[in-house]
């Protein structure tokens, strides 16, 4: 189970998520994306990219809430929106987001 | 699977009959755990070459151990009276989903090799070996039972069904072919402390962020302390409250009621997580392991009492285990309940008075309850018999005006699953939460067309998670669930709170 990008191989797990979180390049997330039927535009890199500074702080994923806040501060509420986050991402702001932001998928009752 | 592909099941009513579909269900099955996940927990990495020898053994040792496992698989009569009662038959139509014939999976092993008849007559009382094909439909049918137990209220015998499943689950673990998503969960707990992998800094900053949020919403500055030394009461919540959608409005809820009951309160980050998959797997052992976390909470913080939030099975392992498991809490204030529903305190503060509570606050919302099942059929609240199922309504009905229960056959002790619970809230069973929802959505959409009904509550983390997913299949929102503290959050006016031009109570006050 691998994504190619770039001539190179990049190991996902069953469901899609790298297993090597170094792996990561921006040309492998459009990559994930579009395995994911997801086309990247500007606010989708908005999230990516929240995610992975969030990430680096945290090591874990932001919480939904935590999510669209920042991104309501950054790119206005109108995108900043429970609604919206779904819009970009169906499967969910934190699992399909984290995965093409190359991080681990959120565990537990969420 | 996608769960795009998941055809929607069509009931007439919540507890329809279906046709029998014959295998629909075959080959459906979680992600089997990495030898990571399992070596944390203690069991084999990868499917031991000895396997049917060492599961016979644990059959054998479990049946010893716990006599109430060996009379659940001698005693059923095949009455029939469990086949229609599971959401997940109901949804799926697959005959070995009717908990009879789920249970006799293992238990036609079980005759096999330790009955009389069975060893020297097997073909005449249904006994089957233990081959490589039984081992792989175990785990297929024993992660299509959320031990809900609700086919248990209808056995005339008593027959604990969710026990049979957790000793297959058990010697499934035991033999190396355990489940991801619950051991991937249950090794997180061991290492960080909660399901979701959430560390102190994370968590620290999360609950900054929400105080920040209240106080932006309230102009009231209401805190939610973490791992504060001597206040007097501990907060054991679900991770899934620091995370997720609604939850993370319910654990709010439970600040503003702390905060306008004048108490002392706190989070503990070495204790992050009231949810305890050990019970999911069958586990005595990770059971305990997880639970003894609280008790070391506890102690070293110093406080008085445990107060557990909106989380289902966590609610039956701590009312009805905790002090088997991780007792005696001795040290605690014999005063109080130990442990404490959140409901409860609530429900307590509520009729002190101590509230101020405007329940035209949730009048764009009517509500219906969906009775979570570890809290229905495994746990009590208050103390009296059913309060249970009491508690969580009187609150709801101090904080909301618009308020009916579905049908009678689906809710309090006879309530279905949400679909999710039991370790099965995992992405790779969505084809079955859909259509294990089904009975539940059928009775929702009941009271939608008689009442009007927009909204649904619950009071565990699986059900919510579970119902904001499957409910937009059924026609609803996804924030069409809610937590019960998430409408006291709604409801509550804070003293000192500006409640600007929607100060409901005001014109109460004039029209009085």
């Amino acid at each position: 189970m691998a994504y190619q990008v770039n001539g190179q191989t990049v190991e996902h797990d069953e469901e899609g998520y790298i297993t090597t979180l170094s792996d990561w390049s921006r040309d492998l997330a459009e990559e994930i994306a579009k395995t994911e039927n997801v086309n990247m535009t500007d606010e989708h890199w908005a999230v990516v990219d929240f995610l992975r500074e969030y990430y680096d702080e945290y090591q874990i994923a932001p919480a939904v809430r935590v999510l669209i806040k920042a991104i309501a501060k950054q790119m206005g509420p109108e995108i900043g929106n429970n609604k919206y986050m779904y819009e970009l991402f169906p499967y969910g702001p934190a699992k399909q987001a984290c995965k093409i932001a190359g991080l681990p998928k959120p565990t537990g009752c969420v | 699977m996608a769960d795009g592909d998941t055809q929607v099941p069509e009931l007439s009513f919540p507890l329809d009959i279906p046709c029998l579909k014959r295998g629909a269900m075959e080959g459906t099955k979680p992600f089997v755990a990495a030898p990571e996940h399992q070596a944390k927990l203690g069991y084999p990495g990868t499917l031991v070459p000895d396997w049917k020898e060492r599961a016979l053994a644990k059959m054998k040792e479990l049946a010893e151990k716990n006599r109430a496992f060996q009379v659940y698989l001698d005693i059923c009569v095949k009455c029939g009276a469990c086949t229609d009662k599971c959401h997940y038959f109901l949804g799926t139509g697959d005959p070995k989903n009717m908990p009879v014939a789920r249970q006799d999976l293992l238990r036609s092993v079980y005759r096999r090799y330790f009955t009389f008849a069975g060893k020297n007559f097997p073909w005449l009382v249904g006994a089957r070996d233990l081959t490589e094909d039984v081992l792989h439909e175990w785990y297929s049918y024993y992660h299509q039972c959320s031990e809900c137990r609700r086919c248990s209220v209808f056995c005339p015998y008593g027959i604990d069904t969710a026990e049979i499943t957790m000793a297959a689950r058990e010697i499934l673990d035991s033999i190396g072919y355990g489940q991801k998503y619950s051991n991937e969960i249950i090794g997180k707990v061991h290492e960080i402390g909660n399901n979701l992998g959430l560390r102190p800094k994370a968590l620290a900053a999360t609950l900054e962020g929400l105080e920040e949020d209240i106080e932006d919403d309230t102009g009231v500055t209401v805190r939610l302390p973490l791992d504060e030394k001597g206040a007097d009461i501990l907060l054991i919540t679900p991770s899934a409250d620091f995370f997720a959608e609604p939850h993370i409005d319910g654990l709010i809820g439970y600040a503003k009621v702390f905060h306008e009951a004048g108490v002392s309160w706190t989070l503990s980050s070495y204790a992050s997580e009231a949810a305890n998959f050990g019970l999911f797997i069958g586990s005595y052992e990770n059971m305990r392991e997880v639970s003894l976390r609280i008790r070391k909470a506890a102690q070293d913080l110093g406080v008085k009492r445990i107060i557990f939030g909106e989380c289902g099975h966590a609610w039956r392992v701590a009312y009805s285990f905790l002090n088997t498991l991780a007792g005696p809490f001795d040290f605690l204030d014999q005063n109080y309940p130990i442990p404490q529903h959140m409901l409860e305190f609530t429900w307590d503060e509520i009729q002190k008075g101590t509230l101020r509570l405007d329940p035209s606050r949730n009048d764009h919302i009517r509500l219906t309850y969906h009775d979570s099942c570890n809290v229905a059929r495994a746990s009590g609240m208050g103390d009296y018999p059913g309060g249970q199922f009491e508690i969580p309504r009187n609150v709801i009905k101090a904080v909301c005006n618009n308020y009916f229960d579905m049908d009678p056959d689906t809710i309090r002790e006879s309530t279905l699953c949400c679909g999710g619970g039991g370790g099965l809230l995992t992405d790779d069973l969505m084809d079955l939460r859909v259509k294990g929802a089904a009975p539940r959505m059928k009775a929702l959409q009941q009271v939608t067309d008689e009442h009007g009904v927009t909204h649904m509550a619950a009071i565990c983390a699986i059900c919510k998670t579970q119902f904001s997913k499957v409910m937009p299949k059924y026609g609803y929102e996804m924030d069409s669930i809610l937590s019960i503290h998430q409408l006291v959050s709604n409801a509550i006016i804070l003293t000192g709170q500006d409640t600007g031009g929607d100060a409901k109570d005001d014109d109460t006050e004039d029209a009085a």
